[in-house]
């Protein structure tokens, strides 16, 4: 049990909809714990020895799916990967029967990553092993919002009242989504900017979200922004004339930072295309986060694995 | 055979009848209505408290045959479409193949004539293969009984393609019936483009591409002084450009769904595929025009756009599922509840709905009660509560957004050519 009587044990974590900031806390604040282990020589407790763990995995994938493995292995879990490229899933298994075939090998938790929105929903109402949301289309990634918001804590140490402005493809993204119901749980302020057709029509009716036409508006006085990828194949379906007009009028370069406060926070959700929505000396200047969101990643996926296969009790136990 | 259905209150769009009366039925024809009808040697079919309609209509029904059996067969279809109330279905080209020559049309004649409890009309394929690219031979359809033309499904993309259509279609005075949807603004869409698609990240299908589409075939009918008729209306705009051009006294005519009607996309959520259907749940607006549009007569006639899909073809991943659920068995239910018994339509206006609009619009001779015509008829309990359970169904169909739904209201006899095909939900044919 963690502070305040919040427990996320046997909780499906589908999208940050359906956390409370309390819930919210104890993930970060036991992720912290779960930092300090990676930073040790002997990378290993023992905590979820005896439990098993399954990467499903339907979409590509670097980053989640390895810092979820290694998330795993760090606290004792047996980690399994599958890709659909490798598994029953190319004979034409349904997603019903692949599941159900996962859960009668006796899984505890089951991490998956799917193009369609809705999948690991789905997933929750067809087995019992409970399901964690590696991303599903282009409605949720609740583990890539929560290590943002994680870094946001650690560089700024408060969440209320910051400006956010999140650039560049907010229609096809999940982490986009997730970082609206997360930043906005905790009281921060979340600003959209970008091409408007890559904004979603419609959001601006969602309220304590605040679209802009160009990015520069956006950035004013900015404490975090997050620069999204830009999928190239975006500009093939004619969402944005050029590469090279988007760099130009909507990349998130020099000039532009200077906009935001002084000490503003940028991160990326990677994979990155440097020179298109970011330059490569925001990415790796002074204020960015990136790399130290990719070890967050991990801490993130630790405390979330812990806190919903035990509850968070006794991290340490038997170590 | 003669029977009188007795005590009933009678209502009959076509003379704007509306009396507690008795109907005579002799060799499946109805021969007389009128009080205190006695006679001897029939069976008498106690209606007191009960309503009694000419046979319900649906213009806009999908039974898979031939092709797709694993969704729907005229058998099942034909059962589902009694349990609801119906008496006359039209079942529409969709399948595989697509229904777009006499020979094809002839033996699905043959086939519902076979093994149909009720009236099962042909709408035939606009084009061949309703590939949009050449008419197909509606002339030789037409002589064979089909109904009206429709890609039903897909757009007619071309322009010039619907126009030929048009005006081919007047010698032998069919209607069109079109499904309008842009194809570009949809393409991949899953759902109403809105806040909530917004919020789910859901691909959305924009009411512009339905407005668009329907003033493009209005357009094109008034040009050629043809007859359309919108399948499935669903966007605001739409039903108001429609509106506009009935005032012109363009001959366009349109159906709504009792989905489209009560529910919105704020009912979508992302497990569940039974609310995805073309066109899409709209907004709260959408629906409050439908109704507006159904009170002042733009929008002629309720269908259901009844579209099963194999339980397994549904079971998947929203963006994966085929668009469309069984409505013939939940139809009238809905109607009634959320439409009829909360006092937005009378019960003329939806009774004139689904028989005697449909009807005008097929030129079929059913939809009225009147001597001499066939007794097809159906007996309706407004006030009967019942739970929808999807194991009730007779369609193949699953996934239905009302399942677990309570009703108020309910088609308790169907009754074609004088016999009774179904009595309290229970086929008996």
């Amino acid at each position: 049990m963690g502070k305040n009587n919040v427990s996320l044990r046997g909780k499906n974590i589908l999208g940050l909809e359906s956390f409370s900031p309390e819930e919210i806390s104890l993930v970060l604040e036991t992720a912290q714990e779960m930092k300090n282990i990676i930073h040790r020589d002997i990378k290993k407790v023992p905590t979820l020895r005896g439990k098993s763990v399954v990467n499903l995995f339907y979409e590509p994938s670097t980053r989640t799916r390895t810092s979820f493995e290694l998330a795993g292995k760090y606290l004792g879990a047996d980690v399994i990967n599958m890709t659909a490229s490798t598994s029953s899933v190319v004979k034409g298994e349904s997603l019903r029967d692949t599941l159900l075939t996962i859960e009668a090998m006796g899984v505890d938790a089951i991490i998956m990553r799917h193009k369609a929105e809705g999948a690991a929903e789905y997933a929750t109402k067809v087995v019992e092993p409970v399901i964690l949301n590696a991303g599903d289309g282009a409605h949720a990634h609740p583990t890539q919002g929560l290590l943002d918001l994680f870094t946001i804590m650690q560089y700024k140490k408060k969440f209320q009242g910051l400006k956010a402005v999140i650039l560049g493809d907010v229609l096809h993204s999940r982490v986009a989504r997730s970082d609206i119901w997360g930043m906005r749980k905790m009281g921060m302020e979340v600003h959209l900017a970008g091409p408007k057709t890559l904004m979603p029509r419609f959001l601006f009716e969602e309220p304590g979200i605040y679209i802009h036409d160009r990015i520069e508006e956006a950035l004013e006085n900015a404490d975090v922004i997050n620069c999204l990828r830009i999928q190239l194949e975006r500009q093939k379906a004619g969402l944005f004339p050029s590469t090279r007009e988007y760099a130009r009028i909507f990349g998130l370069n020099d000039a532009r930072l200077a906009l935001a406060k002084k000490d503003v926070l940028v991160m990326h959700p990677g994979p990155m295309n440097k020179g298109l929505e970011i330059s490569p000396y925001v990415a790796y200047g002074a204020h960015s986060a990136i790399q130290e969101q990719v070890q967050n990643g991990v801490a993130i996926r630790m405390a979330l694995l812990i806190l919903v296969l035990t509850g968070g009790k006794n991290i340490e136990a038997n170590s | 055979m003669k029977q009188i259905l007795k005590g009933g209150r009678v209502i009959n769009p076509a003379n704007h009848f509306d009396e507690i009366c008795d109907v005579l039925i002799e060799d499946g024809k109805i021969s007389r209505i009128g009080c205190d009808i006695e006679d001897a040697g029939a069976d008498i079919i106690d209606v007191s408290n009960k309503i009694v309609t000419p046979g319900l209509i649906d213009m806009h029904v999908h039974f898979r045959e031939p092709g797709q059996e694993a969704k729907e067969d005229f058998i099942s279809g034909s059962c589902a479409a009694a349990a609801g109330g119906y008496t006359t279905v039209a079942a529409m080209p969709n399948t595989t193949p697509v229904v777009d020559t006499a020979a094809i049309v002839r033996s699905l004649q043959r086939r519902a004539e076979e093994c149909s409890c009720v009236h099962i009309e042909i709408i035939g394929a606009l084009t061949k293969g309703q590939k949009g690219e050449e008419l197909a031979e509606v002339g030789d359809m037409t002589e064979a009984g089909a109904v009206a033309f429709s890609d039903d499904g897909h757009f007619v993309k071309k322009a010039k393609v619907l126009l030929n259509g048009f005006d081919y279609l007047r010698t032998f005075d069919k209607v069109i019936i079109n499904h309008d949807e842009e194809p570009s603004l949809v393409e991949d869409g899953l759902m109403n483009e809105g806040h909530k698609s917004a919020m789910l990240g859901m691909k959305g299908r924009p009411t512009v591409a339905e407005d668009i589409a329907v003033a493009r075939d209005i357009m094109l009918a008034e040009y050629a002084d043809a007859r359309v008729h919108v399948a499935h209306i669903s966007s605001a705009k739409a039903v108001d450009i429609v509106r506009q051009a009935k005032k012109r006294g363009v001959r366009v005519t349109a159906e709504a769904t009792p989905q489209h009607l009560t529910l919105t996309d704020e009912c979508v959520n992302l497990y569940d595929t039974s609310t995805k259907i073309n066109p899409p749940l709209r907004a709260q607006r959408d629906v409050d025009a439908l109704l507006a549009g159904i009170k002042d007569g733009t929008i002629d006639a309720i269908a259901t756009d009844h579209s099963p899909h194999a339980e397994e073809e549904k079971d998947k991943e929203y963006c994966y599922a085929p668009s469309g659920f069984p409505g013939l068995e939940t139809a009238l239910g809905v109607l009634l509840t959320e439409l009829y018994h909360t006092g937005k339509l009378t019960i003329q206006e939806i009774i004139s709905k689904m028989t005697y609009e449909p009807a005008k619009i097929l030129g079929l001779e059913a939809g009225s009660l009147e001597a001499g015509k066939a007794a097809d008829i159906t007996v309706i309990d407004p006030e009967l509560t019942w739970t929808v359970d999807e194991k009730d169904f007779y369609t193949r169909g699953t996934h239905s957004p009302f399942v677990g739904r309570i009703f108020k209201g309910k088609a308790i006899i169907t009754m074609v050519d004088g016999e009774v095909v179904m009595k309290d939900g229970k086929i008996i044919c």
